[in-house]
């Protein structure tokens, strides 16, 4: 149990969102602002659980594959001369569970072995030997997913990337980075703000995801709408694939029409093609003014008016366009046992508008003049402007500490969808009816098993979180909502992972969004390049 | 503990407050302040600028003591003494619920503490104030002076870091954190109070009063429409870093560290 302690306390302390939280709370003079003591009762409640096996929760989906060999003692010898230092292996038990665990406590696999190599070389070694051997391998960055890819299973061996966080160069003229898979995301971003740049990509686990993680997974985050996908900033990429190739493209070209675009492949590709080992990526100059809004309107259409004339008005500096429903307040501020910003009273919606540029006093003549506007128009009911960085970062936690907070009844079904904008929040109203039918829900009362269904995301990109924040989970509750939520999102032609990625918890559900022909050619591939399919087996397709 | 503060020429708590707030404007505290190449200071270009916390917490105060006391105060009016830029804490002073402003211009130059408090002592003067609430110090230079020295050229009783402020009849009470304990002093107007970190804490101002907050007026003057000369009595020679803590070393052994300790001549 030492371990399950140990690991929760990195729940409640490390992951997700609570990261930036904790940063302007515990640093410097304003320790005491944010307290935390009434979210207390519940954070013991949520810890306390026991994570069921992925193996016994979902027997009816997986079966082990007899292909696979056992892990045996001379596999175990072997990594060991390969690895050549005793803190690079792990095989104790409780040390083994926070690989085993994902954070939200829904998967939890049972390997028995953890590597953690330090040079593209060792991976190099590893994965032939598995190859060779039929050992199932899941490369593990931060574990911060929320689609169970990145734990195991059955009895994969991990192959956590921590040791390799070295930034291997930077040119401070075209704002190139490279660097080791395993640099944290957050590491990176402070390197590069000494040097005036920014990462194109930013999200609420940026205290613990990985470098590599984020481009394996093909990470959307909080400034898509600014700085676009990691498709387009990725220059290059290093991978070990299954036969031991290592594909290296780490170049420095932002142009490049020479044959295919394979590093396009990687990413995304979510540890089933290969382990990537370093990435080449295009950094844009740090904005030096940031200026954050709080807004709250009073329906979805005024979300979508708001954003329509921030896209217009704000044009060039608008750098994130987040949404809220009340439900998600709600639930954060008794997470984080805080008054909510918008004092005037509960609205339906709220918006998180960012604006980042070069001049202060331009941005902050535009927002005003925007924000003016929008009142006029009665679009916007109330806001708040952040008066400093404090501010800023706190109006921010409102956003982010969501994901955290829909978690604290016990535990939240995720589902991260990409609909046309007009529709986006309709998902959230008729799962919300579905769940009151079934009589499952209610925000209070303890007895029933679903707390609240609450949406929020990014207007910018058309792409929502749905969050279904339970008390336990349980069958019953799976079966009311899917395929029901997958059904619905196909029905309007949209996908059913705008960011999250596929994993374990989507891996049946892919045919939703793409075509027969489609996944034929992802499983061609996948065959190709790791015929023996020990690549992050189970998952994915 | 209770002290009984009197003012050397005590007034009458019939009147009204008007409460003045001098507020200040320095680098954002969540940002890391850099030494500019010259070495004369800390870089300001590009830097983001807010208003002090400590002020904001004075601020604050006084928007609370308005609201709880119905009628109590008569005006609240904040004063920044800076550059011309500093008129942004000003609107959002404004926005926050202050009713008047003014802006003493005193351009890129530094002030230090003792003019602060004589260009304060012109301004309370000027405002007809009856009680100065205001940051126990700026973040920036952690003078920790201008207050007292502000009691001190007005001849008012002052009561520093406070955590608690409330209003008894006649009396104001202050509660200030002291080593082992909480001080409460006594004091009738006028009065000088300096807050510190736990008095309040600070609301957002929102976008309607921001929008309003446009269009008060906001009073500008210089040192000499106050009759007030700058002159400098500290002279910065050089700022530097501190020197960089150097970086452990992990041991593998008991033995090997047994001998770095010897290395190092620790044992």
């Amino acid at each position: 149990m030492l371990g399950a302690a140990r690991r929760s306390a990195l729940n409640i302390g490390v992951r997700v969102g609570a990261r930036r939280t904790l940063k302007s709370v515990t640093s410097g003079i304003f320790s005491t602002k944010i307290t935390r003591s009434n979210g207390g009762d519940r954070v013991r409640l949520y810890s306390s659980k026991v994570v069921p096996l992925t193996a016994e929760t979902y027997a009816d989906k997986v079966k082990w594959n007899p292909e696979f060999k056992k892990l045996d003692d001379e596999d175990i010898k072997y990594f060991t001369s390969v690895l050549n230092n005793a803190n690079d292996i792990i095989t104790d038990e409780q040390d083994l569970l926070f690989y085993n665990e994902d954070w939200m406590r829904k998967y939890k696999g049972q390997s028995q072995l953890v590597l953690k190599p330090r040079t593209t070389e060792q991976v190099l070694e590893i994965i032939l030997y598995c190859n060779k051997n039929k050992l199932a391998v899941v490369p593990q960055g931060g574990n911060t997913g929320l689609v169970g890819g990145s734990v195991p299973v059955f009895d994969e061996i991990v192959l956590s990337l921590a040791n390799m966080n070295k930034i291997r160069s930077f040119d401070d003229v075209s704002g190139i980075l490279k660097c080791d898979a395993g640099l944290i995301l957050e590491n990176a971003d402070n390197f590069l703000a000494e040097n005036g740049y920014i990462f194109p990509l930013d999200l609420g686990a940026k205290g613990s995801c990985f470098v590599g993680g984020v481009v394996a997974t093909n990470a959307g985050g909080l400034r898509l709408l600014r700085y676009g996908s990691l498709h387009g900033s990725v220059l290059g990429l290093e991978a070990v694939l299954p036969d031991g190739t290592i594909y290296n493209s780490m170049h420095s070209l932002r142009k490049d029409n020479t044959g295919y675009d394979l590093k396009q492949l990687l990413i995304g590709s979510e540890g089933t093609l290969g382990v990537i080992t370093g990435v080449s990526i295009l950094c844009p100059s740090r904005p030096q003014a940031v200026n954050v809004a709080f807004l709250a309107v009073s329906s979805y259409e005024a979300v979508q008016k708001v954003f329509v004339g921030a896209r217009k008005e704000l044009l060039e500096i608008l750098s994130a366009f987040e949404f809220m429903d009340d439900k998600s307040q709600i639930l954060t501020a008794r997470h984080l046992g805080l008054e909510h910003p918008i004092e005037s009273g509960q609205y339906p919606f709220y918006i998180l508008i960012e604006t980042s540029g070069s001049n202060k006093d331009h941005d902050d003549e535009k927002l005003e003049t925007f924000l003016g506007n929008m009142m006029e128009e009665g679009l916007v009911d109330d806001g708040i402007i952040a008066q400093d960085e404090t501010q800023l970062k706190s109006l921010w936690t409102w956003r982010e500490a969501i994901s955290e907070a829909s978690t604290i009844g016990g535990g939240v079904y995720k589902y991260d969808v990409s609909i046309p904008l007009a529709d986006l929040y309709s998902l959230v109203e008729d799962t919300s009816a579905r769940l009151k039918e079934a009589g499952m829900v209610d925000i209070d009362d303890d007895s029933k098993p679903v707390v609240e269904a609450i949406g929020y995301g990014h207007v910018g990109d058309g792409n929502l979180h749905l969050n279904v924040s339970v008390r336990e989970y349980s069958k019953a509750i799976e079966e009311v909502l899917e395929p029901f939520v997958y059904e619905w999102i196909q029905n309007k032609k949209g996908s059913i992972s705008a960011e999250h990625g596929l994993g374990f918890q989507k891996k049946n559900y892919i045919g939703y969004s793409k075509s027969d022909v489609e996944i034929e050619m992802i499983k061609d591939i996948k065959n190709h390049y790791d015929p023996n399919g020990i690549m992050n087996p189970y998952k994915y397709v | 503990m209770t002290k009984s503060l009197t003012a050397a020429t005590p007034e009458i708590m019939s009147s009204k407050l008007k409460i003045l707030v001098p507020v200040k404007r320095v680098i954002d505290f969540a940002i890391k302040p850099r030494i500019n190449k010259a070495q004369t200071g800390v870089e300001t270009k590009g830097v983001k600028f807010s208003m002090n916390p400590f002020c904001d917490i004075a601020l604050e105060e006084s928007l609370r003591i308005k609201e709880a006391n119905k009628g109590l105060v008569e005006k609240i009016h904040a004063v920044s003494i800076g550059p011309t830029k500093a008129q942004d804490i000003l609107r959002t002073a404004l926005a926050k619920g202050v009713d008047t402003t003014t802006l003493v211009d005193v351009g890129e130059e530094e002030v230090e503490p003792l003019q602060v408090a004589k260009i304060l002592k012109k301004v309370v003067e000027k405002e007809d104030s009856n009680i100065v609430i205001l940051g126990k110090q700026a973040i920036d230079d952690d003078a920790n002076q201008t207050g007292q020295m502000l009691a001190g050229l007005l001849n008012w009783p002052q009561a520093t870091n406070a955590s608690k402020v409330e209003f008894s009849g006649d009396d104001v009470i202050i509660t200030r954190e002291v080593d082992g304990g909480a001080d409460t002093l006594k004091a009738k107007l006028p009065v000088v109070i300096t807050t510190d970190l736990r008095l309040n804490e600070p609301r957002y101002a929102s976008l309607p009063n921001i929008m309003k907050a446009k269009k008060k007026p906001l009073e500008k003057l210089k040192p000499a429409d106050l009759g007030i000369e700058l002159a400098k009595k500290l002279e910065t020679l050089k700022v530097e870093e501190p020197p960089v803590r150097e970086p452990g070393v992990v041991v593998a052994s008991v033995d090997e560290l047994v001998s770095k300790l010897k290395e190092f001549k620790a044992i």
